[in-house]
């Protein structure tokens, strides 16, 4: 809703918003927050959506990845949402132990880093996690060379926040059962844990730490949108842990032709080439054009790093333990 | 809360009132302990959180009142130029969204901050403000002004007749007045922020400086969103209410019930304001410590303000409905309650302090979802919500002044039938009006800054303020949020200042 009519919407009108469209029929997708607000993709890629479906493309915003599977839970089966889009693979398994979501069906030639065979979950895009400093600043090259250093980094709570997380199994992924030592060691570099990556990253650009944990994508941001170069993103020996972005169709749908469109029009040029610009990630699949400018300027990694769902829902809880534990000395 | 001795007032709206509190606390934390399954224990993890909330509460909420003593008792015995807009502005920190205070705060005494900027300066080492101490400064900041508010209010409350009295018998006024005032205020002003900081979560871990840090409620937060275990969410959720019920407990047994009588509103007068210069250090101080971090939130938000997306302004007017709505549905809920009095309400006062907002909002979550679409409902629960949790706060401010009007003049007015709605509307209204303002006042701002339970269920087109200052920062635009937040920060000082205005006739 571009112009909102604020009375019908104080008092509670449910109806005034669908009234007039009701022929048409609705393709309602689940995702986070940010993807929805007027500055993230959606407003694009319902535009774009829109224009051959011949529906209404209607997003629900709800908080990170993380609360997104929290509110599909909350709803259950009786959900109204077709699509959702924003899990992470931290969050795959635990979704698909739901038993809400059906095969997504579609063939597609990714351009992720790794090989990709989930039957249920379709990327849409896909970074790297990093911890982003200042352009000039002695850069430490590894994880432990960081826990060994006098650099002050602001994370944020695996507890609470998704980046969070991927630090955790990042650590987890590159050093396995001594993950525990090397938390111990960064524990004196790490200033504080944030509720979630806002306030991190708002603390780091305050000043009030030497780097922040976030995306190898986020430089491009401020590069692109600010003309500023001064944000780098470390890059590190020991390799960078991914996040990928996946989007799945739920089993219950009433629109499952308009569902299976949309997955397919994920992955097409039209949705990846709003990504990058508006989520700050790579493109699940690289558009025709390729990548914007600026994009080539980014810190690329030697070596990536993912668990497998399965594997990082496995070892989640005893990380949580070692990290709490490492942190709390 | 005495009940007065013949009912004068109707039952139902108090009722009503109560039972609204009663749904949206236990009822919403049945609603998510209804989904549960339980297998659900408290581990290790758990007890060292309890640990560190109660710790952290108790010496956060006990050095706000400590704090707000002397800068209270000087704001009640000073008149300068400029006393009132000082009294708004002090109340600032505790409208604020948390993420707002906490940068103003690390503006001040963060890495980069003022203070740490003069002590290098001046060739001493820097220190952090991470840790322990962190999380009791914010608290202290946050809670410090609430404490002020409260405890001011107990000092304005005592009638200038006793003032005379105390002049004429050439007693203490400490001794005779102020010290049993407190008496009664003090413990209950505790109680208030003791439970505000048992159920912080950002603040405590944001400065807390790591898992350290963690509360009870930061563990209900990762229940809920990460392990969706609900059966853990509501178990701890039970915990923070027993620490609610014991806080309570303890409180109301060393609370004083005043015994003076009545006075006839008269200009406080007073013979005892010698060393006015120690009241005037108390209150530099405060306002240095409360203003300097506010005054960085307005510096950091100036650049952005110029240029702020439309949407926002769209989203400002949705928060003030929403603070206006809540705040006159607060005050309403706080008079009947105060109105009717008693035990039960007393308790029903501090309920929803102690009320977890996440369990609310995934409670009130469970309860509308069969009906009907959340986001369709988004405004008015939160409304609803909102008013619930300022309900404690506005009976605090209420109660004590209608309970006066009831045992001063409750039995005159059985005397001459004069009872129900003209009872309230001729003797009630006007006695309490400044209390009411203020309450309003509270209640308005504290809804305008509330990121809770519109996080759950707001869609596109029912953003509120706070919630599109987050979505701001959640994109990169951290200038814009900035310039939000101001935005924030003003209409809530705004409409503050507006409803306490109105409540007050002389003060």
């Amino acid at each position: 809703m571009k112009t909102p009519t604020y009375l019908p919407a104080v008092a509670g009108l449910a109806l005034c918003a669908t009234g007039a469209l009701a022929e048409t029929p609705v393709l309602q997708v689940m995702t986070y927050d940010s993807f929805v607000s007027e500055w993230g993709p959606g407003p694009s890629v319902e535009a774009a959506f829109e224009e051959t479906c011949a529906c209404d493309l209607q997003f629900v915003g709800t908080g990170d990845g993380a609360a997104l599977l929290a509110r599909l839970q909350l709803e259950g089966p009786r959900t109204d949402a077709d699509i959702v889009l924003g899990l992470d693979t931290n969050l795959t398994a635990a979704a698909r132990e739901t038993g809400l979501f059906a095969p997504h069906g579609v063939e597609v030639d990714l351009s992720l880093p790794i090989a990709w065979t989930d039957p249920e979950f379709l990327p849409f895009d896909w970074g790297y996690f990093a911890f982003v400093g200042n352009e000039g600043d002695a850069a430490p090259t590894s994880l432990r060379a960081l826990a060994e250093s006098d650099v002050q980094v602001v994370i944020q709570d695996p507890r609470s926040s998704t980046p969070g997380l991927g630090l955790l199994m990042w650590v987890k992924a590159a050093y396995g059962d001594e993950a525990d030592a090397v938390w111990a060691d960064l524990a004196d570099n790490i200033v504080t844990v944030t509720p979630g990556w806002s306030e991190a990253y708002g603390m780091f650009l305050d000043g009030e730490a030497d780097a922040v944990l976030s995306y190898t994508t986020s430089p491009a941001y401020h590069l692109i949108a600010e003309d500023d170069a001064s944000k780098v993103a470390w890059r590190f020996d020991e390799g960078h842990y991914m996040q990928v972005e996946v989007a799945g169709k739920l089993a219950a749908t009433d629109q499952p032709e308009l569902a299976d469109q949309f997955l397919a029009f994920m992955v097409s040029d039209a949705f990846q080439s709003i990504i990058p610009t508006t989520n700050w990630m790579y493109p699940a699949v690289t558009p025709a054009e390729g990548l914007p400018e600026g994009f080539e300027t980014l810190m690329t990694p030697e070596k990536s790093l993912l668990l497998s769902p399965e594997d990082a829902a496995a070892k989640r809880d005893a990380a949580l333990d070692e990290w709490r534990a490492a942190l709390s000395q | 809360m005495a009940r007065s001795p013949v009912a004068i007032t109707p039952f139902w709206p108090g009722a009503a009132a109560a039972a609204l509190v009663l749904l949206l606390t236990i009822g919403t934390l049945a609603a998510v302990a209804w989904r549960a399954k339980w297998d659900a224990g408290l581990s290790v993890a758990d007890w060292a959180a309890i640990r560190f909330t109660i710790v952290q509460a108790l010496v956060s909420a006990g050095l706000s009142v400590v704090l707000a003593i002397p800068v209270a008792r000087a704001l009640a015995r000073r008149r300068f130029a400029g006393r009132q807009m000082l009294i708004t502005l002090l109340g600032a920190p505790f409208l604020l969204p948390v993420i707002v205070a906490v940068l103003g705060l690390l503006a001040v005494f963060g890495r980069g901050g003022m203070v740490n900027n003069a002590l290098t300066g001046l060739g001493f080492e820097p220190i952090s403000i991470f840790g322990f101490h962190g999380v009791v400064l914010a608290h202290v900041f946050f809670n410090l002004p609430l404490a002020i508010r409260l405890i001011l209010q107990g000092w304005l409350a005592i009638p200038a007749e006793r003032f005379r009295l105390a002049a004429t018998l050439n007693a203490s006024v400490w001794r005779m007045l102020e010290w049993p005032m407190l008496r009664a205020v003090a413990p209950s002003t505790f109680l208030v922020i003791f439970l505000i900081c048992l159920t912080s979560f950002a603040v405590a871990l944001t400065l807390g400086g790591g898992p350290r840090a963690t509360t009870v409620e930061l563990a209900i937060y990762q229940a809920l969103r990460f392990d969706f275990d609900l059966g853990r969410a509501a178990l701890l959720a039970c915990v923070q209410f027993a620490l609610c019920v014991m806080a309570a407990a303890v409180v109301w047994r060393i609370s004083l019930v005043d015994g003076m009588g009545a006075g006839l509103d008269r200009v406080v007068q007073r013979w005892d304001t010698d060393r006015p210069v120690l009241d005037y250090i108390f209150i530099a101080a405060a306002t240095v410590f409360l203003l300097l971090p506010l005054s960085m939130v307005v510096l950091r938000g100036l650049p952005g303000l110029f240029d702020l997306p439309t949407s926002i302004w769209a989203a400002a007017l949705r928060s003030v409905i929403v603070a206006i709505g809540s705040a006159m549905l607060c005050v309403a809920m706080a008079l009947a309650l105060a109105l009717r009095g008693g035990a039960l309400v007393s308790v029903i006062g501090v309920l929803p302090l102690a009320a977890s907002g996440l369990v609310v909002g995934t409670g009130a979550f469970l309860i509308v979802f069969p009906f009907v679409r959340p986001s369709d409902v988004a405004l008015i629960v939160t409304m609803l919500v909102n008013a619930t949790l300022a309900l404690p706060f506005a009976l605090r401010a209420v109660a004590p002044a209608v309970a006066a009007v009831q045992s001063d003049f409750g039995r005159l007015a059985i005397s001459l039938n004069l009872t129900g709605w003209s009872w309230v509307r001729i003797v009630v209204l006007p006695r309490v009006r400044r209390p009411l303002g203020f309450a309003a006042g509270l209640a308005a701002a504290l809804s305008m800054g509330d990121l809770g339970v519109i996080t759950l269920f707001a869609g596109q087109a029912q953003e509120t303020l706070p919630l599109a200052m987050y979505r701001l920062m959640g994109a990169y635009r951290m200038a814009d949020a900035a310039g939000a937040a101001l935005v924030l920060l003003a209409l809530s000082l705004a409409l503050f200042w507006i409803c306490d205005r109105g409540g007050r006739a002389d003060a």
